[in-house]
Order: C-alpha cells, then structure tokens, then sequence
C-alpha cells in the first residue's frame, strides 16, 4: 500500500461526499417523483442560502428562526415554480422540460446578481468551535454536522417514500401518470408536492454549503456536477444510493485529489464510467426491463 | 426533355434564395453604418461554427437517440488538435482541418463502447465526466498544449491553389465565407446521412433498440458510428473555432459550453437539420448581443434572465423548437398560396 495518510483522507471524502450526497437529495427526489431532471437545483440552494443570509444579517434573526423560514418560502417557490414553468412543459416531451430548468438556473442567477450583486461574502456558522481530534485525524465541526443532517434525511426520505401514504402516491405517479391518476391520486399536487420539498431540501444544502465555501451567485456550480455524478453512482431513483454514490465520489476525489491532484476528475469520472459499464443501472438502482 | 421547373418548388427557392441573402450578409450588414461589422461578422461565424456542432449533435441525438453532455470535449480536441498541428507540426490548415475531425471521431467511436451498455441519465453522467476530463488532460499535457497559457498566434486559414495564390482568409469577413462554406458542406452531409440507411438505422434504435435490432441493425455498428459522425462534427468546429480565435486556452471548452450545445439542438428541434442551424444562431446572438441592447443593459445582469425567459417561453410554446414553429407557418404558408393558384 502507498504511504498515504489514509484515515485523514477518509474522513475529508466522507466530509466531501457528505456535500454531494445532500445536494443530489433534491434532484433524486424531484426526479422519482414528476420524472423530470432538474438543472436548476444547484441555484434554488444558492438562492435560497441568499434569502436565508438577508433574513439573519439583515433582520437579525436567529439562526434556527431563518432556516425555518427559508424552508417554508422555498416550498412556496418550488410549488410556484412547478405550477408555472414545469407543468405547462411537462406533457411535451422529457427533454423541454430539462431545458425549462436551465433557462430557470440562469433567472435565478441573474436575478440573484442583480439584487445581491457578485461579490464573494461570508455566511454565518450555524456551529462555531473548534474541530474534533482522534489521533492525528480531524473533522470540521460543520463537516460532522452535515455529515449527521445526510444520515438523518437519508432516513427520512427512504421512510417516506417507503412507508407514507403520500411517499406511495408520488412513486406511483412517477411510475405511471395515468394508472396513478385512475387509481384516484391528483398527479399535479403531487408533481406541485414534489417540487416544494425538492427546493426545500435544496434550501438545506445551501444553508450548510454556503458557509463551508462562500455565498455567491455561482457558488453550486462545481458541486452539483459532482452531486449528480454521485446520484448516478448510486442509481439516481434511490435516497441511500445518492448517499453511497456521494460519500463513495467524495473519497475517491479525496484520495485521487491526493495523489494525483491535475487529474483528479479525470478518475473519479473514468471509475463512475467503469462502475456504470459493469452495473448499468448504478450501484442501488434497479435495472429496468424495457418492453417493445 | 426534362422539365427543369419542376425543381422550382417553393421549399428548392427558397433555399437558394436563402443562399444567395447569406452570402451577401457582410455586404448588406456593411450598408448600416451603425454596426460593428468586424465584431457582428465574428459573432455570426461564431454562430456558423456552434451550427456545425449542433448538426454533429443532433444527429447523434435527436436522431440516434444517445444523450451526450460531453461535446464540449470533443469540441476541444478538435482546437486543440488543430492547433498543434499547425503550430507545432507546421501543417497547413487545409490538412489540419480534415486531421482535426478524423482524431475526434476516432475519440467519438472510443466514447461510444461504453456508450453501448448505459442509456439515457447514465450516458449522459458518463460522457459529461468526458467532458469534464478533457480541459484537466489538456492542462496536465502541459508540454503540448501550453497548458492554462493555451496555445496562441495561431496562423490564418488558408486554401492552397497549386499554381494560383493561395485563399488566406484574414478579415472576419473572409472567416465568414470559409465558416460558411464549411457548414454548407457538413448540412449537405447531415442532410444526406438523415436520408441514408444509416440515418434510418439512427431512428430506429432512438424509437426502440429492441425493435431495431429485431428488423436486423447492428446496434454496435451503428451506435458507435452515431457517436463517430457526431465528434467528426464537433472536431471540424473545434479546428474553426482555434483558427477563428487565433488562440485557444482550456477554459473555453466548458461543462456550460456542453450545456449550450445541447440546449441549441433542443430549442431549434430535435431531429430535424435545419433546426440545429436556427438553434445555434439563436442562442448565439443572444448571449452575445442582448448585453447590448439599450434597455437590458442598463440593469446588470438583465440580459441572463431574459435569455432565461426566452428559453423556457420557447419550449412552452414551441414544444418541437423553432423547426417545428417554421414547418407549421410554411405549410400555413404553401396551403394559402396553392389557393390563391386554385383561385386564378
């Protein structure tokens, strides 16, 4: 084995792919539930974590009060968002709506520009002290804490989806509109349902990734290409494959970003192609059979 | 005797008179004394050099069916490839052009194999982590390609003429009748490939690959020949681009450039070759002009969330893109005018 400082570089992936698991949550869930991908998730999060920093500079508000806040204002966009653009696209072919969302990402950008301005700024801790130790090992307090807010709404949403009433309803309208509408469910509360807590959930990544990094209009760019790759990885319609995906890219972003820094997306994208030729379908999806 | 007229049809007029009002485009644009010709040429070659790729990519698309986020990538190695062979090597460019596009395409049919086993979002993962890759190989392969610097001075395009003076093409108007020229070619090409075997062979895997292989088509054959033809396209534009510019850095060939190129086949039309020409000049210009307009341009950044609006209002409104929108007015169009015929 090389002489790598391997329980350092472990835990920095997992702390990566902690971030990439928590922003591919939303896409996941946008997409199990009204079948469309959405480009625009890394900009709801930017734009969120915007809404989120003038409630708490701005008004002074507590922490804890903006979040709760910004969640329920960032549900009202998705549900808006999805009632306007998304359901008049969505009848029309599986790529117009694709294309809806990126025209969306580049109106919150602009918009976000336009009110806030592009100057890099600084987002509140939402925890403050100093990082953990174990040996030589460290990890960031913010790094464990979106460490643990990934587990718990992994859990969450596999529970829901799983066992809720309304979890059911939205995969039965992602499998079949139609049979799920015959079978008495309303597909468009459903597809509005899912866009609000899609956009909820991006509200929470870009709450704990705005102060990790910075808080600008660009900020997500990077890290959503990667939080897709991670969704892929994990077989995209699966809440603990985005998370195996997203911990799995982080370490190997960490341990390639080690060795060979240049190259490192090189690998980690030559390994996902690799994992994706042996299980076409990622890691926890399930491959489905196509009829004629 | 053959009756020539009867080539006359209204869709054969008009695009020869489209033909003839392209090619007169600097003339005309030089009547205004306001524009910026230079500066208006380059945007418009930049424009024919996108359509180029959007061909490539429509094809293996909207025809085909297999999604690619990666033709940033095979763009990029055709500049590059490009420019160090006429560079480095000292090849002229009339060889460097045709060298460009065949080591794309060899690059296109490698990225299909995989592309054999993975659909749809798995595809595009795998070949957006194609173009992801290529700009860091282009910066570690620092010994040729210059790495961040890029590659620079580039020498003017040129067309040999055995005994006669060389065609240098210098000015941003003669880029424009060589970036012309070329696209005239390569929508020939498209055009004809569309309406070949292998163009049927395409649909028939993107509308069922068990069918398709049920009536007989050899889906290895024809995927990774989809795959090759549509990176020839992309490396043709790429050797356009890095002689248009004169130079070449990594950062031009972006994940977003990606992006874009997808986004112009979709709002011109899938499937359809004259879509992916009003695609790629559409969002072109817009990217590029709207900062200037009077109004937009007062506001920062006005001009990102308009080209936003103009997106989504397309496809909500145009669902089969700007071809589809155009077919509709012409046959609208054709049926008044058989009419008014009918009437005389």
């Amino acid at each position: 084995m090389l002489e790598l400082p391997w329980a350092q570089l472990i835990i920095n992936g997992l702390a990566l792919g902690g971030l990439y698991a928590l922003a591919a949550f939303g896409v996941v869930l946008i997409f199990k539930t009204t079948d469309v991908i959405t480009f625009a998730q890394g900009e709801m999060a930017m734009f969120c974590a915007f809404i989120a920093f003038t409630l708490i500079t701005a008004l002074n508000m507590p922490f804890l009060l903006a979040l709760v806040l910004t969640l329920v204002l960032a549900a009202m966009l998705g549900v808006v968002i999805e009632r306007v653009v998304i359901r008049r696209v969505s009848t029309t072919s599986l790529i117009n709506p694709v294309i809806a969302t990126v025209g969306l990402g580049l109106i919150l950008v602009g918009v976000a520009g336009w009110v806030w301005g592009y100057e890099v700024r600084a987002f509140p801790m939402p925890v403050t002290g100093p990082p953990w130790r174990v040996g030589t090992v460290v990890l960031s307090q913010l790094n464990a804490l979106i460490l643990g807010v990934v587990i718990v709404l992994m859990v969450l949403l596999f529970v829901f989806f799983r066992y809720s009433v309304i979890g059911m309803a939205m995969r039965a309208v992602a499998q079949n509109r139609l049979a799920a509408q015959l079978m008495g469910i309303s597909v468009n509360r459903i597809n509005a349902l899912g866009w609000g807590l899609g956009t909820a959930l991006a509200a929470v990544t870009g709450i704990l990734i705005a102060p990790l990094n910075y808080l600008d209009p660009l900020m997500m760019g990077d890290v959503m290409l990667k939080a897709f790759a991670a969704a892929v990885l994990g077989g995209f319609t699966s809440m603990p494959g985005a998370v195996v995906g997203g911990l799995l890219l982080g370490i190997m972003d960490s341990v390639v970003g080690f060795i060979v820094p240049e190259l490192r997306t090189t690998i980690a994208f030559l390994l996902i192609v690799f994992v994706l030729v042996v299980r076409p379908s990622g890691l926890l999806g399930r491959h489905e059979i196509k009829k004629v | 005797m053959t009756t020539w007229w009867r080539w006359c049809t209204l869709s054969n007029v008009v695009t020869l008179l489209g033909l003839g009002v392209v090619c007169l485009v600097p003339t005309i644009l030089g009547l205004f004394p306001g524009i910026p010709l230079g500066y208006v040429l380059y945007l418009v070659s930049l424009g024919l050099i996108y359509a180029i790729v959007a061909l490539g990519l429509n094809l293996l698309f909207g025809y085909a069916g297999q999604f690619s986020l990666g033709h940033a990538g095979f763009f990029a190695i055709g500049a590059y490839t490009s420019a160090i062979l006429t560079t480095r090597a000292d090849l002229p460019f009339i060889l460097a052009l045709p060298g460009a596009g065949l080591l794309t395409a060899a690059i296109g049919f490698l990225l299909g194999l995989p592309a054999l086993r993975l659909t749809g979002l798995y595809l595009a993962i795998a070949t957006l982590g194609f173009g992801l890759s290529i700009p860091q190989l282009i910066l570690w392969l620092r010994e040729w390609t210059g790495g961040s610097m890029g590659l620079h001075k580039l020498p003017f395009a040129s067309i040999p003429l055995g005994p006669f003076p060389a065609i240098v093409f210098r000015t941003d108007q003669e880029y424009y009748y060589l970036a012309l020229g070329v696209l005239i070619v390569m929508t020939f090409l498209a055009r004809n490939i569309v309406n070949s075997d292998t163009g049927r062979a395409f649909i028939a895997i993107r509308d069922s690959e068990i069918a398709a292989r049920a009536m007989g088509v050899n889906l290895v054959r024809y995927k990774t020949t989809a795959f090759a033809v549509s990176a020839f396209y992309a490396g043709i534009a790429g050797s356009l681009y890095a002689h248009l510019l004169h130079g070449i850095s990594p950062e031009d060939f972006t994940v977003f450039l990606s992006i874009d190129f997808v986004t112009m086949v979709v709002l011109g039309g899938l499937a359809s070759v004259s879509g992916a020409l009003y695609g790629a000049f559409m969002l072109t210009l817009l990217q590029n002009l709207l900062t200037r307009l009077p109004i937009v341009s007062e506001f920062k950044n006005l001009y990102i969330v308009v080209l936003g609006l103009i997106l989504i209002l397309t496809v909500s409104f145009f669902p089969h893109g700007i071809a589809g929108a155009v077919q509709e007015a012409r046959q609208r169009i054709e049926r008044r005018i058989e009419k008014m015929l009918v009437g005389l």
